[in-house]
């Protein structure tokens, strides 16, 4: 036993990384809709959490109603959650003018609390979760049994992600989306559209959004109020990268679930999102700008 | 400020007198939450409105007073009665201790990113709670010994004087602050820090002693609950609705202004009871709370005590034109 203990603890160690990247690979595709909706608007969607949530309770209806499976509802439901977050956008952020940052904090908090409250009313707060095929099917590489459903959830960000980069980096969209990021009033100065660039990267943020929570809703059972655990992590993952960069916030994703999964198999489950915090205040006590960030000198 | 004074003898009288006038348990139920938000939302208030800094992560600090209190009457054997109140400073001082090390860190960050530090704080403090079952009991709660000789129409009664005078000790120390040097120094932060700490104002003390300030009476607040309620759960007192409620009534009343947070607490306070109290098992309340939220965020931003004043103020000079 004495032998075998380490070597096993060391196998169950690489299966946790592994699990943990493919893990955080759908957390950096939820992620990066928040730090790209921070980038734009300087605004922090604390409702992209109940977003999430949403999205996985409209891939649970669909299968519900007509047996579609989740990952094929994403056809229907990204666009759907894009219209929603440009909807959202023009009704409830565009309209706050004075103290943007914190008067956006409270609103999207307020619109997370909606969300559960209708969600609570239409399924209840009873569990559930995302049936396919792929959800227990698994298959072995060298010895590590992974699940099919994180390796589809991890191509399914890679691939929304690559998308994302082409658009941000090789489209004239892209163009005037990075550089309302950079700075809005000289963007709004050479003609980009701002507020309707503002509205479009918050139905971008939003629909990601509906993609985690079809990955998040297979791979966990979930209820209206699973918002909170959500959003705390997300939170932490975009500070820990730095408010708005999207290269810090997919490796803050990373390394998170990483050192979570590693966690959770080396000390025990129940600390594991403990770290994940333990980690934010580390960083902060040297870095108050997070790894990728700038500093941050204006008033709030 | 004559005037002001007049108006304000009926409102403490009331206040005061509430238990007499009306000994009814499910009436005074309601005050002793009503009162509980006017202390929060006065203590959030003076972090929040006073330097604009906003932590939306105070129910830790009100999570934490309540696990102190419980954990102290628990492992010391106190008798319940009056005693444990006296307790409550302790907790403050303990509290205090908390907010130093967690301020310290977060208040090296600014605008959205302390936002955001202040909910993980938040949620680390929940996760403690839940985790250390050996001290705190982890999910299963902890209960605290409660006087069984107060009964019927009084059970309420010392809790209500004691959140009474945690509202009042906040609402002086408010007011306190407002007048003095320290309070110029917290708006000049809210309103340009680096200005403000390029003409001399010491801009870290004076946030990190705001902080505690405001997360001490949090704390205070949450022993008294915890005394009150008798069996707490970690996620009942590191509640994030607990956290944003004491944000949302500073924001209705107005921010930064001394009556605001009253007035905002006195408004919603009863009306989020009634409304959890009849449609609390379908979750409904919580969009009924998000409508009210959106409505004054997107319609009052200011708030109601300074829209109100601005009314007043312009109505004086309409008259004094003519």
């Amino acid at each position: 036993m004495g032998a075998f203990a380490p070597w096993f603890k060391m196998t169950l160690v690489l299966e946790a990384a592994v699990l943990g990247i493919l893990t955080g690979g759908v957390y950096a595709l939820m992620a990066s809709g928040l730090t790209l909706i921070f980038g734009v608007m300087r605004i922090i969607n604390v409702g992209q959490g109940a977003l999430v949530i949403l999205g996985a309770y409209l891939s649970f209806a669909l299968f519900r109603s007509w047996h579609l499976d989740p990952l094929l509802s994403l056809v229907i439901t990204m666009p759907l959650m894009f219209g929603i977050g440009v909807l959202l956008q023009i009704v409830f952020i565009r309209p706050l003018k004075t103290d943007r940052e914190a008067l956006s904090v409270l609103v999207t908090y307020a619109l997370a609390l909606g969300i559960e409250g209708v969600l609570g009313y239409v399924f209840t707060s009873n569990l559930v979760q995302l049936r396919a095929w792929y959800e227990t099917a698994s298959f072995a590489v060298f010895g590590f049994h992974i699940t099919y459903v994180y390796v589809f959830g991890f191509l399914l960000c890679l691939a929304i992600l690559g998308a994302l980069f082409l658009v941000l980096y090789r489209t004239s969209f892209g163009g005037a989306l990075r550089a309302t990021m950079l700075n809005r009033t000289a963007a709004q100065l050479v003609g980009v559209d701002v507020d309707r660039v503002s509205a479009i990267a918050f139905g971008i943020g939003v629909a990601t959004a509906a993609a985690g929570g079809v990955i998040f809703g297979i791979t966990n059972a979930f209820n209206p109020g699973s918002h909170y655990d959500l959003i705390s992590r997300l939170l932490t993952i975009i500070v820990l990268g730095g408010l708005g960069s999207l290269r810090g916030a997919i490796i803050a994703a990373l390394v998170m679930l990483v050192t979570e999964d590693i966690t959770a198999v080396v000390i025990s489950p129940v600390w594991a999102t403990f770290v994940f915090f333990v980690i934010l205040i580390v960083v902060l006590i040297f870095r108050p700008q997070g790894l990728f960030g700038v500093r941050v000198r204006e008033r709030i | 400020m004559k005037r002001k004074a007049l108006l304000l003898l009926p409102v403490a009288a009331l206040a005061v007198l509430l238990p007499l006038v009306a000994p009814d348990p499910s009436t005074t139920n309601i005050a002793v939450f009503t009162m509980m938000y006017v202390g929060l939302a006065t203590a959030w208030n003076i972090m929040g409105g006073y330097t604009g800094y906003i932590s939306l992560g105070h129910a830790a600090f009100f999570g934490f007073g309540a696990y102190a209190l419980g954990l102290i009457m628990v492992h010391l054997n106190i008798t319940p009665g009056y005693g444990p109140f006296f307790l409550v400073p302790v907790v403050g001082l303990l509290t205090a201790v908390l907010a130093v090390g967690i301020g310290w860190i977060a208040l090296r960050t600014r605008a959205a990113t302390f936002v955001i530090v202040t909910i993980a704080f938040m949620f680390m403090m929940q996760l403690l709670a839940e985790n250390l079952v050996k001290v705190t009991g982890g999910g299963g709660g902890l209960g605290l010994p409660y006087p069984h000789d107060w009964g019927g129409d009084f059970f309420n009664t010392p809790y209500y004087y004691a959140m009474l005078v945690l509202a009042v000790l906040g609402l002086l120390t408010s007011w306190w602050i407002r007048r003095s040097k320290f309070g110029l120094g917290l708006l000049a932060i809210r309103d340009d820090e680096d200005k403000a700490l390029a003409v001399g104002v010491p801009t870290r003390t004076f946030k990190l002693t705001a902080y505690v300030i405001s997360a001490v009476l949090v704390g205070m607040i949450g022993a008294v609950y915890a005394y009150y309620v008798t069996y707490i759960y970690p996620q009942f007192v590191v509640d994030p609705l607990i956290g944003i409620s004491m944000v949302l009534m500073a924001f209705l009343g107005g921010l930064g202004t001394l009556s605001g947070p009253v007035i905002g607490a006195l408004l919603l306070e009863p009306s989020q009871l009634e409304f959890a109290y009849r449609f609390g098992a379908s979750r409904l309340y919580l969009v009924f709370y998000s409508a009210i939220f959106l409505i004054v965020i997107l319609l009052l931003p200011r708030g109601i005590v300074p829209s109100v004043r601005d009314l007043i103020g312009r109505r004086r000079t309409a008259k004094g034109v003519t």
